[in-house]
């Protein structure tokens, strides 16, 4: 019992062991392959993301570059072709700005003024009243006057509304002038504004000092501070990763533009761009989790079946082994009474002789004559006596062992089968099993060995009481064709299962309980009969019961 | 005729002392042995008609070998095995060495006259037969009769 449920725990184990490793072994590379393809995928994802960028900003940027360079060189022509006395005549300014608004509708001019070599507005047009103000003082009145060609950061200036302008130096007569125009806002705004992607995507200018010069789109307001390290940039086109204040990740990609002037900045929220990586990440843990089911789920099926059979098979052994060991040990008895009654035999033989002589001594007419002849007598007689039942139990050990001397004896088959059944009628009727004869009365005396048929026999008739168990029938018949003689056993037990009959004759095969049967029955009784040169079979039917045959050839004893 | 002569080889000498009286008793004439050696030595001097011979003798030649002997010597006297352990194979064996019978000790006087009656009369018929063979041929050639009387005389 503790045998079996220390196996029953090594047998536990060793499942949980094998389902483990399988599972490590199996599950673990898919989980890891799983993970590569995710983060490589994401790797990439985010790569053509910030490329996408990248191309988005520089494009854009291109665009802004050559919208200012455009009105730019507007400016310059007419600087160039114009001289200062006409343009600034208030008259020829409106004239000029009207022409410039009809024909070029889109050039995003609010205004245009003109400003002397001292700061003074001599001449202006568009929806302000700035004629007669003076820029000297203005930071970008004296730039544009150092470097001839000038587009503004945002700022107030006299009209107090956020603003930019292009202004352009001119020489007339040796003296220089300024004609200005000032950009509109919308125009300009909705031109950075189309750079933008997605849901959270932004578009906007910032200044080298992170100041916003145009509006962005989500937050934020003109000339705030757009809370951008502008150093970060690289020049050209550089795209940054920034974790901002709620935590949340977003690429942001910068060019450089206006001499390096202005950050033309497009911005993409990470949780935007990684929509369809989130996807592909369900989709992959649903391939994922459904492998590992099915692997885990294979696993203990096969594990349970290998498992199965391991402990069927280890079943299996503990019979045989038991089978073995019970044979073993028979025959290690076998061979003890074998030696017993060798080692007896002989003293045993020689107190026989020695009481056989005592009694031929006594039968000589001295010893007739004595007072105790008769106890003299007596005495040897049961001295005799009782070597007889010492010899008769010795040669019972030898049969015991199987190893009588073989001899031809006379056998009357009929006569052998007789005895036998008186031996197991009592064990057949306590059982309720009826045994039935039908003998054919000529069937010749034989030269076989009595003892070994009857050992036959005897395994047959006690297997086919076995079989019923209890309540049935044996019918026993023997007939003689003149070559061979026919014993047929045939019980109405529950017959031999189909697997079983290829195995019944195999040594230490038994289907009676461990301990009950010695699996050697049939083996032995098949040997011996084929030895007498017989044969023994079977049929049986599931249900219905087993006949076995015995054919034994008439072998007629010598005459005497 | 002669009286039957029998030899008895078994290492029990208490045995042997014993069965040597018992059949002399019955007027057989019996010599007794106690090892296999001795037997051998004794049957190529002497001719006997039945050997009984202990198969199990510890120590020197058992009885198996000794049967082969005595039948290489004297193939026509019949022998009888003695055995406190009849084994299957060692049964077969002496039988095929040409064994008259076997009787497993302890054995009773009964069975073993009877079976000496068996090998004497299976021993008389053969020498009854080269007796006869022999007649057969003095008569055939009638001078060889009195070669053979002068020789008898002799």
């Amino acid at each position: 019992m503790k045998q079996q449920n220390s196996k029953k725990k090594l047998f536990r184990h060793l499942k949980v062991q094998i389902i483990g490793v399988t599972l490590v072994l199996s599950i673990a590379p898919l989980i890891f392959l799983g993970g590569v393809i995710y983060y490589q995928f994401a790797d990439v994802s985010v790569q053509r993301c910030k490329d996408q960028l990248r191309q988005l900003s520089r494009s854009q940027s291109n665009a802004v570059d050559v919208f200012l360079r455009e009105r730019t060189n507007i400016l310059t022509t007419i600087v160039n072709t114009h001289t200062f006395q006409e343009l600034s005549l208030q008259q020829n300014l409106q004239q000029l700005f009207q022409v410039l608004v009809q024909n070029s509708q889109g050039l995003g001019l609010i205004d245009l003024g003109v400003i002397d070599e001292t700061g003074e507005h001599l001449a202006y047009v568009g929806p302000f009243a700035l004629k007669g103000l003076n820029y000297y003082q203005q930071p970008w009145f004296s730039a544009v006057m150092s470097k001839g060609r000038y587009v503004s950061d945002v700022y107030l200036g006299y009209r107090q509304l956020p603003h930019f302008i292009i202004a352009v130096r001119g020489h007339s007569n040796g003296r220089p002038w300024v004609l200005r125009a000032t950009i509109d806002s919308d125009v300009f705004n909705s031109l950075v504004r189309t750079a933008h992607i997605g849901e959270f995507g932004d578009a906007y200018i910032v200044s080298k000092d992170g100041t916003y010069q145009t509006q962005p789109r989500l937050s934020g307001k003109l000339l705030e501070k757009a809370g951008l390290d502008t150093n970060k940039f690289a020049e050209g086109t550089t795209v940054q990763e920034v974790e901002k204040q709620d935590r949340s990740i977003a690429y942001y990609a910068g060019s450089w533009l206006k001499n390096n002037q202005w950050l033309f900045i497009t911005s993409q929220e990470k949780i935007e761009q990684s929509g369809g990586l989130l996807e592909a990440r369900n989709t992959e843990i649903i391939i994922v989790a459904t492998g590992c089911l099915a692997i885990i789920l294979a696993t203990i099926f096969i594990t349970q079946i290998t498992v199965s059979r391991l402990e069927e098979s280890d079943r299996e052994m503990d019979k045989l082994n038991a089978q073995l060991i019970q044979s073993d040990k028979l025959a290690a008895l076998g061979k003890m009474a074998a030696g017993i009654a060798h080692e007896i035999n002989n003293p045993l033989a020689v107190i026989g002789e020695k009481a056989g002589w005592m009694k031929d001594l006594l039968t000589e007419e001295c010893f007739q004559e004595s007072e105790n002849f008769r106890e003299y007598k007596t005495s040897v007689d049961k001295i005799e006596e009782h070597v007889e039942r010492a010899r008769k139990i010795t040669h019972n050990m030898l049969g015991f062992a199987r190893q009588m001397e073989p001899r031809l004896d006379d056998v009357d088959v009929n006569r052998t089968l007789d005895q036998v059944i008186d031996f197991l009628e009592n064990h057949a009727r306590t059982n309720n099993i009826e045994i039935q004869t039908d003998f054919q009365d000529t069937i010749p005396v034989i030269a076989s060995d009595q003892s070994k048929l009857q050992q036959v026999f005897l395994n047959l008739i006690t297997n086919a009481i076995d079989a019923i168990e209890k309540n049935g029938l044996i019918e026993i018949t023997s007939r003689c064709n003149g070559d061979f003689i026919t014993v047929t056993v045939q019980d109405d037990g529950p017959g031999i299962p189909k697997e079983q009959q290829n195995h019944i004759f195999d040594p230490f095969f038994t289907t009676k309980m461990p301990g009950k049967g010695t699996g050697l029955g049939l083996s032995v009784s098949h040997s011996i009969i084929e030895k007498m040169g017989g044969d023994i079979s079977f049929t049986s039917k599931e249900k219905e019961g087993t006949t076995f045959t015995v054919k034994l050839p008439v072998v007629l004893p010598e005459k005497k | 005729m002669d009286t039957f002569r029998i030899l008895v080889v078994d290492d029990e000498i208490d045995f042997l002392e014993t069965i040597i009286k018992r059949l002399g008793k019955r007027q057989l004439d019996v010599t007794g042995v106690d090892s296999g050696e001795k037997a051998i030595a004794l049957i190529k001097e002497q001719l006997f008609d039945v050997v009984l011979l202990d198969i199990k003798m510890p120590g020197g030649m058992d009885g198996i070998e000794a049967l082969r002997e005595i039948k290489k010597i004297r193939p026509l006297t019949e022998v009888v095995l003695l055995t406190g352990h009849a084994s299957i194979e060692t049964s077969i064996e002496g039988m095929k060495l040409g064994a008259f019978d076997y009787l497993l000790k302890p054995i009773k006087l009964e069975d073993l006259m009877l079976k000496l009656a068996a090998a004497f009369q299976k021993k008389d018929a053969h020498d009854q037969k080269i007796r006869n063979a022999k007649i057969k041929e003095l008569l055939r050639y009638p001078s060889k009769v009195f070669d053979q009387i002068k020789e008898n005389d002799k």
